[in-house]
C-alpha cells in the first residue's frame, strides 16, 4: 500500500494570533511555527498502518506551500515518513487550489489512501480532504477517530458525527481525514532528526500541478468582536442574583 | 425562479434548527427568497415544516428512498445536479454539512466558503479563522462559479414560521445513484434526556477538573434543574467522562447558548472560540487567573464540587427549576 499524506505548516495552537496593522494578514514574524495538528495525527496513523504489519510501500508527506514549508516536511521524514514532496508556490492557496494540485498528484503517484488532516487550525476550513475526494471520485472518510484495515482490504472507519459515532467501510482507494481522537502523535527523538536529512526531500513548482490563481480574494483581517468584562461573585447566591439580573435565568 | 438552494437537515423526522439558521442566512443573501431541498425518508414530514418557513420560495422533494443513512458520495452527486439551478448553494454547518458541502463544490467546480457568519454582498462574507482569533472577510471572484457555503449555526437566527400561504412543493429531485465504494456499518447514537447542545438555550459544560465520568454525572443535576444541556471540553471528552459529541470548541461544536456555564474549564482558545458568542458566559473554577475568567461574564472562584451542590441549593432558594 502507498500512503500520501498531505500537510500543512501553520501558526502553532498555543499561539495568539493577532492581525496585522495593516489588516492583510496575521503577524508571523518571530512566531513558533509547525505541522498541523491533525495532518500530525495523519501522518502518526499512517505510521501505526505500517508497524501494525501491513505491507506499506511508501509514506509520502507532501506540503504544497513556500518553501518554509520544508521544515514541517523535515519533522515528517524524522517522525517516520518516507519521502517528501514540497510543491512550492509564492503565496499560500485556498483549499480549491491545495485540492486541485493533490488531485494532479494523485494520478501521478497513485496512493491507495490519502490520510490527511480533518481541518488545518489557521483557517479552519474544514475542505481539502472531501474537494479532494471529489475531484478523484473516490470514497471519503472524514472526521475519523477510528481506523482499521480489514482483511479483504478495505477500510473501515469510525467518524465522529453530531450525534454519536458512524462508522463507514470504504474501498480503496480513499480519502480519510483524521480528528483529533484517532491517536496520539508520537514526539520526534534528536537522532531520528539527524537521519531524516538522508532522506529525499524534492522540491517542484506547484505551478506544475495546476495550481493557478485562487477564486477567493481574502480582503481584510480583523481582530474579532470583544466581549465586554466581566465581574467575579463571592458565593453560588450572588452567581444566581446576577445571572438573573442579566436576564438568562 | 429562486437564485439559492438550501440543503435541509433532518433528524429524527424534524428539520434541524440549523437547517432554519441556514435559511435566514440564505435570505440575507437574496430576501427574495430561497428553495429548500429535503431529501431522505424524513423529507415528506421535513417538507411539510419547510413550506411554512418564512423565506422559502419552493420545497424540491426527493424519492424517499436511497438517501438514508445521509452519505456525502450518495448526497453530493444528486446535489450536483440541483445545484445547477443556483447561484448559491448553502447548507448548516453541521457534521453532515462538513461532509457533504466540499464534494459537492468539487463536484460543480464551484468556490467553497466555509462556516459564513455575516453576509456582506452576494459574493462577499465574514467568517472566523485561528480558532476565532481572527475574522476575515472574502470575497469569491466574479468567475470563480457557484458558491458552496456553510452556515456558522452561532451567527444566525432561525428562520421563523411564515405570514402567509405555505411554499409550493415540486417532486423533482433525481434518484440517487447509490455508491458501491462506501458501506454504511451503523449510528453508535449518544443519547440523552439533556436538549440538544447545538440548539439548547443553556448549556452546562464540563472539562478534566471534573476527573472522572462518574464526577461528571454531578453537572447533570444542575443541568436539569436549568433545563440545560451538557457540554464538555476536549479534555473532558478525551479522558472518556462524556461522549465525543458533547465537545464545544474550533474542533467540536460552535454554539450560541443563552447561557453558558464553565466548569473546571481553563477557557483554553480552542474552547472559547466555541461559546463566544453566548450571550452570557459563566465561569466556575478554583484558578483566579485561569483565561475563563478574561471572557466570562459572571465568575466564581472555587472547588467545582462544593460550588455545584451549593448552586443547585441557591438555584432552588431563587425559585429556578424544579
Ligand atoms: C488542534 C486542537 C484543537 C482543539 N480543539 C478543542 C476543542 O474543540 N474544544 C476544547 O475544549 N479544546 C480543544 N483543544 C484543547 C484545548 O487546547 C485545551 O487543552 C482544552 O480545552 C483544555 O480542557 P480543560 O479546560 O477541560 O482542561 P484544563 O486546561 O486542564 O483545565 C482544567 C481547569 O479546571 C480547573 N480546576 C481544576 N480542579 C478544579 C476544581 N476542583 N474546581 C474548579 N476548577 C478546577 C483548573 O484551574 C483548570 O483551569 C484543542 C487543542 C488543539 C491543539
Amino acid at each position: 500500500m502507498k500512503i500520501l499524506v498531505p500537510v500543512k505548516r501553520v501558526i502553532d495552537y498555543s499561539v495568539r494570533v493577532r492581525v496585522r496593522p495593516d489588516h492583510r494578514g496575521v503577524v508571523t514574524e518571530g512566531v513558533k511555527t509547525g505541522l498541523n495538528p491533525f495532518d500530525e495525527i495523519a501522518l502518526e496513523e499512517a505510521l501505526r498502518i505500517r508497524e501494525a504489519g501491513h505491507p506499506v510501500e511508501e509514506i509520502l508527506v507532501v506540503s504544497v506551500g513556500t518553501a518554509e514549508s520544508q521544515q514541517v516536511l523535515r519533522t515528517a521524514l524524522a517522525l517516520g515518513a518516507d519521502r517528501a514532496l514540497l510543491l512550492e508556490t509564492a503565496q499560500p492557496s485556498i483549499p480549491a487550489g491545495i485540492a486541485r494540485v493533490l488531485r494532479a498528484l494523485v494520478d501521478e503517484r497513485k496512493p491507495d489512501l490519502v490520510l490527511m488532516g480533518k481541518q488545518a487550525i489557521d483557517d479552519d476550513a474544514h475542505q481539502t480532504g472531501a474537494l479532494l475526494a471529489g475531484l478523484w471520485g473516490r470514497p471519503q472518510a472524514t472526521c475519523v477517530s477510528r481506523l482499521e484495515i480489514l482483511a479483504d482490504g478495505r477500510l473501515r472507519a469510525t467518524r465522529e458525527v453530531d450525534h454519536g459515532l458512524e462508522t463507514l467501510e470504504v474501498d480503496l482507494p480513499a480519502v480519510v481525514t483524521a480528528d483529533l481522537r484517532l491517536n496520539t502523535p508520537r514526539f520526534v527523538k534528536m537522532p531520528d532528526i539527524m537521519r531524516a536529512r538522508q532522506k529525499p526531500l524534492d522540491t517542484v513548482p506547484a505551478e506544475r500541478y495546476g495550481l493557478g490563481e485562487d477564486a477567493v480574494e481574502l480582503l481584510s483581517f480583523d481582530p474579532p468582536p470583544e466581549r465586554a468584562k466581566g465581574i467575579l461573585v463571592p458565593d453560588a447566591d450572588a452567581f444566581v442574583a446576577a445571572l438573573k439580573e442579566r436576564g438568562v435565568l | 425562479m429562486s437564485r439559492i438552494l438550501v440543503i435541509a437537515e433532518c433528524h429524527h423526522d424534524h428539520l434541524t434548527e440549523g437547517t432554519r439558521k441556514a435559511l435566514a442566512c440564505a435570505a440575507a443573501l437574496d430576501p427574495g427568497g430561497a428553495d429548500l431541498a429535503v431529501l431522505g425518508s424524513a423529507a415528506e414530514a421535513a417538507a411539510e415544516e419547510g413550506r411554512r418557513i418564512a423565506g422559502v420560495a419552493r420545497v424540491r422533494l426527493g424519492p424517499q428512498a436511497g438517501f438514508d443513512p445521509p452519505l456525502a458520495t450518495v448526497w453530493a452527486p444528486v446535489l450536483a445536479r440541483l445545484a445547477a439551478d443556483y447561484e448559491a448553494v448553502l447548507m448548516p454547518a453541521s457534521s453532515l454539512g462538513r461532509d457533504v458541502m466540499p464534494r459537492l463544490a468539487a463536484l460543480v467546480s464551484g468556490v467553497m466558503i466555509t462556516e459564513v457568519a455575516e453576509v456582506i454582498d452576494p459574493r462577499t462574507f465574514r467568517r472566523f479563522i485561528y480558532a476565532g482569533n481572527v475574522r476575515l472577510t472574502v470575497r469569491a471572484r466574479p468567475e470563480a462559479g457557484r458558491l458552496v457555503l456553510t452556515v456558522r449555526l452561532a451567527s444566525w437566527p432561525a428562520a421563523g414560521e411564515r405570514a402567509g400561504e405555505a411554499a409550493p412543493v415540486v417532486r423533482d429531485v433525481p434518484d440517487p445513484v447509490g455508491d458501491p465504494g462506501t458501506r454504511y456499518i451503523g449510528l453508535e447514537e449518544h443519547t440523552s434526556e439533556r436538549p440538544d447542545l447545538q440548539s439548547a438555550k443553556r448549556v452546562v459544560s464540563g472539562g478534566r477538573a471534573l476527573g472522572s465520568a462518574e464526577n461528571f454525572a454531578l453537572l447533570e443535576g444542575l443541568a436539569r434543574r436549568l433545563g440545560a444541556a451538557l457540554g464538555a471540553s476536549r479534555a473532558a471528552v478525551d479522558a472518556g467522562y462524556a461522549p465525543n459529541d458533547l465537545q464545544v470548541g474550533q474542533t467540536g461544536k460552535i454554539i450560541a447558548p443563552d447561557l453558558y456555564i464553565a466548569v473546571g474549564i481553563s477557557g483554553a482558545i480552542q474552547h472559547v472560540t466555541g461559546i463566544k458568542d453566548a450571550r452570557v458566559i459563566a465561569a466556575i473554577n478554583k484558578d483566579p487567573e485561569a483565561p475563563i475568567f478574561k471572557i466570562a461574564d459572571v465568575g466564581l472562584v472555587g472547588d467545582l464540587f462544593t460550588i455545584v451542590p451549593a448552586l443547585e441549593k441557591a438555584l432552588e432558594r431563587a425559585g429556578v427549576g424544579s
